[in-house]
This record gives C-alpha cells, structure tokens and sequence, in this order.
C-alpha cells in the first residue's frame, strides 16, 4: 500500500496512522507541522487537511466566548434605524423576523431566523460545549453528536451574508429617508470577523485527537 | 514514483465526522449491521450514498425555481399613489440608476450571476462524472470547492427585502410586504446548497485516478 508522503503534521496531535484526503480520497502519510500558524493541504486537490496553532485550544475558548458576546448583544440592539419625516421606526433581527411571520411569509421568516439566528447560536454552543472540557483536560458528554451538530450548522449559519444584506439596505433606504446604523450592526461586524477566525482554527483532526489524550468521562470509562 | 492510490481501492473509509480510517468490508459481504466508526460511531460509507441521483434530484427543484425565483415581485410597496411591485432585476435597474452602481453590481452577481453560474457548474460537474471523464480534475475540484463557498451569498435579497419590510412601514407613506418572489428565491438558494453538499467530490477523482493506474502499472 502505497501513500503521498505529507510534509506536516501537527506536534499538539501526533499521527497514528494513515489519513485520506476527505475531497479526493486521496491516502496519506501525515507527518508533524512544525511551524505554528502551518497548514497541511493535499498535494492533489488542495484541500484543508489540518493545522497547527500554538495554544488552540486557549484561543477557541477566547474567540468562542467574545463571540457569544457579541451575538446576544446583536441581537438585543436595533440593527438600523429609520426617520421618515419625524416618524423614527427601528428594528431588531428579531423585530425584522416577527414582521415578516406577521406578513403570513412563515417559510421565509423561518430561513432568516434559521440562517441569522438558530445556525450561528449552535455552532456556537457546540463549540463552547467541547472546548471547554477538552481545555481543561476532561472528555465532554455527547462529543459525536454535538461536533456532528456543529459541521451541520456551519454552512448556514451567514452572518457576512446578513451584514451585506444590511449595507444594500442602508443604501436603498437612504433615497427615502435618514437612515441611522443601530450598535447591532458593529456587533454583527465582529461577530462575522469572530467566526471567521473560528473556522481557521478549528479542525476535526486535531479536535479528535484532544478528545482521544483527555481522560474519559466517569461513564465511559465504566464500559469494557 | 509512488503510486497516488485513493483510500477507497485500499478499502478504508474516511468518516466524515472524525476522520478517523477504518477498514470497511466490500459491498457483496451480506451484513446485517451497517458499519459504524469506532470512535465516534457514525455510520460509515466509502462514497456519499446515493450522492448522484439526491444531486440531480435537488439540482432540477432549483432550476424549476429558478425562473419564479427572478420573475415573480419580491416586495410590494404600498403608497398613496398606488402599489409598485418590485421584482430582482427591477431593484437591480433602481440602484443602478440612482447612482449606487458599485451595489448595483454586487446585487446583481448575488442575486442573477452567482444562483445561474452555480446551477449551471453543478450540472457540468455531475455531467463529466456521469461520463466518467478523466480530463482536469483539478480545476473541477476547484470548481466544486468556489461552490461551496460562494452559495451563501445569494441569500443576500432575502435579508434585504426582510430589513425593508421590517422597517418601511409608515401606513399613510409608504410600506412594503414581501412578495411571493423572494420566497421562491430563498428555495432556489436552499436547494442549490442542498445540491452541493449532496454531491461528493471525491466522484470527480475515481476515474481519474484510475486512468492513472492504467498508465503506471509498476509503480
Ligand atoms: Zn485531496
Ligand atoms: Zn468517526
């Protein structure tokens, strides 16, 4: 059996064994990543395979935790605010969600509130959820389920889409009347910055293997 | 030179929540079971099952949403003077002429460009592998990988026209209701999506890899 030697693994999680390329099947002999801030891709497809960071699991909890701040404050201030010859209308993500249930549009008022809303909040929790035991050396319950959770939630969740969305609407509202950008609008910024420096650090190789060295829970270990 | 051999002809499968390798039995052994991964116990498959016939599947709804997506209004604003339905491209024209021509344009390839060129390369990607083609794989992974990427993007309207509704309600001015438009945009998009994740395109390679074998049987 034969295998692309890989320049890199990382030294944080050691190789056991072979790896396949998840885009192209390719098999794998994956070597350590020395450099921190390195990234192992496929010498075929060009896929992600993993990375290695200093830390990671430090600098999770850290984006993870501001990020959760930043989305309940985005969703509790006004995102834009409107004045149309002294009457002054503004709206929440919420606001905005309930408008359109009220409009008997129940399936579109659904997708804002699943891709703006619900997505982004699970992918945060899950995150939360294996991180912080895996940081403090503990196997979290239910880890399959809740990272399975998490890469399900993660394409819809598109908060970069929305805060485009706000911008074309400022623009468009701005030939009718005055429009005033609310504090939700910053927190939905660094909400969308947060989550991008999420998704670089977070791979499933290097998750898996924090979870393989934490020591397992009480439950678990009970099993033969 | 080694040979690039794929994990499959090995017969181990990849799971695609771990990434842990485990050995998977051929599909004539009659098992009653179906194969788990040991770590984490998700059900394992050398290839997304079934992965051609659920893309053409949700690929074709699109392409039947596709036309009501970009014809029906999306938003309907109410006036004193009268109701103006407002469809994609008319919104598109309205930006473009009050001077807003940079948002013109990016409206104009998230909304019509982006859900046309990502139906379109969805068909040709499943296409060459339904011909078995072995030409540029590469660029077809690259392909497939910039779908992924940019279908979000397209929801782009529908948060627009959701912040409009939301906030243009001053009944003896003006209001806006959404129309029944943005909702068959939101399924072209959801769909589209549903079409890429559906397909797998590890598809795109086995064919090309195996022409490779043929051409060096004693690596
Ligand atoms: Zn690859
Ligand atoms: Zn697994």
């Amino acid at each position: 059996m034969h295998s692309e030697p890989l320049p890199a693994f990382a030294p944080e999680s050691p190789p056991t064994a072979l790896i396949a390329c998840p885009e192209c099947d390719l098999l794998l002999q994956p070597v350590p990543l020395i450099q921190p801030r390195s990234r192992a891709q496929c010498p075929r497809c060009g896929a992600r395979l993993y990375s290695f960071y200093n830390d990671r699991l430090e600098k999770l909890l850290a984006l993870s935790c501001a990020a959760v701040i930043m989305l309940l404050t985005a969703y509790a201030f006004p995102i834009v605010g409107l004045n149309i010859q002294g009457t002054y209308i503004e709206t929440t993500v919420f606001g905005a969600i309930d408008k359109l249930w009220q409009e008997e549009r129940e399936v579109l008022s659904g997708l804002v509130f699943v891709t703006t809303v619900m997505m982004p909040s699970v992918e945060l929790g899950a995150i939360l959820w294996l991180v912080i035991p895996l940081w403090r050396g503990v196997r979290p319950p239910g880890f399959a389920p809740v990272f399975r959770a998490f890469q399900m939630a993660h394409p819809w969740a598109m908060v970069e889409v929305f805060i485009l969305g706000v911008l074309v609407s400022l623009v468009k509202l701005s030939h009718l009347a005055d429009v005033l950008p609310g504090p939700a609008i910053w927190c939905f910024g660094c909400l969308m910055l947060l989550l991008a420096g999420l998704a670089s650090l977070l791979d499933p190789y290097t998750l898996w293997h924090a979870w393989e060295d934490a020591r397992a829970t009480p439950a678990e270990a009970m099993e033969p | 030179m080694t040979t690039r051999q794929s994990a499959a002809r090995c017969g181990l499968a990849l799971c695609e929540v771990c990434g842990q390798m485990s050995p998977l039995p051929p599909a004539q052994t009659p098992t009653r079971a179906k194969p788990r991964c040991a770590r984490c116990r998700s059900p394992l498959h050398l290839r997304k099952p079934d992965s051609i016939n659920r893309t053409w599947a949700l690929l074709i709804a699109a392409y039947l949403l596709y036309l009501p997506a970009n014809l029906l209004p999306i938003m309907e604003t109410h006036s004193p003077f009268g109701t103006d339905e407002d469809t994609i491209l008319s919104g598109i024209i309205f930006l473009w002429q009050s001077g807003s021509w940079l948002l013109a344009l990016i409206v104009f390839s998230a909304s019509i460009v982006l859900p046309l060129v990502k139906l379109l390369s969805l068909t040709y990607l499943l296409w060459t592998v339904k011909r078995g083609s072995t030409r540029n794989p590469l660029g077809r992974a690259r392909l497939y990988r910039l779908l992924e990427l940019i279908g979000r993007w397209s929801m782009l309207d529908v948060y627009v026209v959701t912040l409009l509704v939301a906030l243009v309600q001053v009944q003896s001015l003006a209001s806006i209701s959404p129309g029944a438009g943005v909702v068959a945009f939101g399924a072209v998009v959801v769909l589209s999506m549903l079409a890429t994740m559906a397909f797998d395109p590890r598809l795109i390679w086995d064919r090309a890899a195996e022409r490779i074998t043929q051409e060096s049987p004693h690596a």
